[in-house]
C-alpha cells in the first residue's frame, strides 16, 4: 500500500484522539437475535471522527429534484392501490430541538399485503400494480413532512421459525450536518408483533424504542378519507461531541 | 432535550426508496476520477444489497451552499450482486478539520444494508496524496495497518485516474469505522 507514512510528531495527537470514549451504539451492530448482523457487524471498536468541515455540512436537495406529488404513494399509477389509506406526518428536529427545514425525507414500504415491489421479495402475497411503495418529500419551513400512503402489511422473514416483521415504513432522513443522517423504521401502535421482533427489540433504551411507534392522531386524520398517524423524528446520535469551531 | 430517534436497519429492499437519487455527484468529464471496489462481510462474501453514500468537498474543498449547483458533493450507489460499487467523481480538495487544521482530500462513506443496525461510516483517502495524508489528523490517530484500510490505491491512468478501495465489514481486513453520529 502506497499510503501515508506518518510523521513522528503526530503521536501526541494520536494518544489524545484514541482516549475519547465512544459510547456503545443503540441498537448495537451485533444483535444475536437478528441473524444478518452476525457477519456484517464490525468487531473492532468504533473510532471518533472529529467533526471537520465534511461532517459539518449535509447534502442539499432542492425542490427541482423532489416534486410535491412524490409525497403521495397512492397516486401516479393507473389506479388506486388496495388497502387502508393513511396519512403519516410529523416533524424533523435536530438534537437541540430545532426544526430541520427544507430537507429530504424518503420512505419505502411493503404494500397492504406485506409484499415489497422488489425482485428479491419472495413472500407469496400479491403485488399491487398500483403501488410502487416509495415516496419522498422536503420538510417545510417548520420541519414538517406529510405522506399519503397505504398501511403496510406485516410480512414473514427467514430470521427464525415463524418470524414476522411488524408492519413498518422505512424512513431515510437527512439533517443539517453529516452526523445527523438517519435511516430507521416507523411502526404502528398496538402491533402484537412488536414484542416478538428482534429488530425492534434490539434497541436497549426502551424510551427511544417507543419513539419509533407512531401514534394515531385525530388532528392528522382527514374526515371521511384517511386515518392519520404522527411520527416525529429527532436527529443526532446518543452523543453529539461538541466541537469548538 | 428529546431522545434522538434510534436507527433501524435499511433492510434488503433499500433500493426501493433510494435508487432515484443514485449517481447524484457523478461528474463524468474533465478532471474526473473513478473510485471502485467491493464490499465484503465477515465470511469474505460480497455484500450485494448495500446502499452506499459518498459525501465530499469539491476540488477547492467547498461544500454546498458555498459551491453552487449542479455540484452536490453527494452520490449514492447500490452495490451489485458481486458486492461491487463504482463512483465517478471529481477528486476533492483538502478541507478544514475540527480545529481548522487541514485534512487531506477524502470522501466520507456511509454504508446501509440488511444486517446493519446503524449505518457504517468510514472514509476514502487517496494513495497519491502522500504528503497530505501524512499530516492528516484522522489518519494520524490510527495505527498504520488500520490507516491502510482507508486509503484508495491508485491503479490506472487511462482513460482517467482510477482508485481501488474495498470495504470489509468484519474480520482480519476489517475497515476502520467511525461512530456515525
Ligand atoms: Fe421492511
Amino acid at each position: 500500500m502506497a499510503g501515508a507514512t506518518m510523521a513522528g510528531g503526530q503521536s501526541s495527537m494520536r494518544a489524545e484522539m484514541t482516549s475519547l470514549d465512544v459510547p456503545a451504539p443503540d441498537p448495537a451492530y451485533y444483535c444475536p437475535a437478528y441473524r444478518s448482523t452476525a457477519l456484517r457487524s464490525p468487531k473492532n471498536p468504533l473510532r471518533i471522527l472529529p467533526a471537520g468541515l465534511t461532517e459539518r455540512r449535509a447534502p442539499v436537495f432542492g425542490p427541482s429534484r423532489v416534486r410535491p406529488e412524490d409525497a403521495d404513494l397512492t397516486a401516479g399509477l393507473a389506479g388506486e392501490p388496495l388497502g387502508e389509506r393513511v396519512v403519516v406526518a410529523g416533524e424533523v428536529l435536530d438534537a437541540a430541538g430545532r426544526p430541520v427545514r427544507n430537507q429530504l425525507v424518503e420512505i419505502w414500504q411493503a404494500n397492504a399485503s406485506g409484499r415489497y415491489n422488489h425482485s428479491m421479495d419472495k413472500h407469496p402475497a400479491p403485488l399491487d400494480p398500483n403501488f410502487a411503495g416509495a415516496g419522498r418529500c422536503l420538510t417545510d419551513d417548520l420541519g414538517r413532512y406529510r405522506f399519503i400512503t397505504i398501511k403496510p402489511g406485516p410480512y414473514p422473514w427467514q430470521n427464525h421459525h415463524n418470524a414476522w416483521r411488524p408492519a413498518h415504513i422505512h424512513f431515510s432522513v437527512f439533517g443539517t450536518n453529516f452526523t445527523e443522517r438517519l435511516v430507521t423504521q416507523m411502526y404502528f401502535p398496538g402491533d402484537p408483533l412488536l414484542p416478538l421482533d428482534p429488530i425492534y427489540q434490539s434497541i436497549r433504551d426502551k424510551n427511544a424504542a417507543l419513539a419509533l411507534v407512531s401514534r394515531f392522531d385525530l388532528g392528522t386524520t382527514v374526515e371521511g378519507w384517511a386515518l392519520g398517524y404522527r411520527f416525529d423524528i429527532v436527529l443526532g446520535g446518543p452523543t453529539v461531541t461538541p466541537v469548538e469551531l | 432535550m428529546t431522545t434522538p430517534t434510534p436507527s433501524q436497519t435499511a433492510g434488503p429492499f433499500v433500493s426501493i426508496g433510494t435508487a432515484w437519487a443514485t449517481g447524484d455527484a457523478t461528474i463524468d468529464g474533465e478532471g474526473s476520477v473513478v473510485v471502485s471496489g467491493k464490499v465484503f462481510d465477515g465470511a469474505g462474501d460480497p455484500v450485494g444489497d448495500a446502499m452506499m453514500e459518498f459525501w465530499q468537498a469539491d476540488a477547492e474543498g467547498r461544500f454546498p451552499p458555498e459551491v453552487p449547483p449542479p455540484w452536490s458533493g453527494f452520490a449514492r450507489v447500490l452495490t451489485a450482486p458481486d458486492g461491487s460499487y463504482q463512483l465517478v467523481t471529481l477528486k476533492p480538495g483538502a478541507v478544514p478539520g475540527a480545529s481548522g487544521e487541514s485534512q487531506a482530500p477524502h470522501i466520507d462513506v456511509s454504508i446501509f444494508a440488511r444486517g446493519l443496525q446503524q449505518r457504517l461510516v468510514t472514509r476514502a483517502y487517496f494513495s497519491d496524496e502522500g504528503p497530505a495524508n501524512a499530516t492528516d489528523p484522522v489518519l494520524a490517530a490510527l495505527p498504520e495497518a488500520a490507516r491502510a484500510t482507508l486509503v484508495a490505491e491508485r491503479e490506472t491512468e487511462e482513460p482517467r485516474p482510477a482508485y481501488r478501495l474495498d470495504f470489509w465489514l468484519q474480520g482480519g481486513k476489517e475497515t476502520v469505522f467511525f461512530a456515525p453520529w
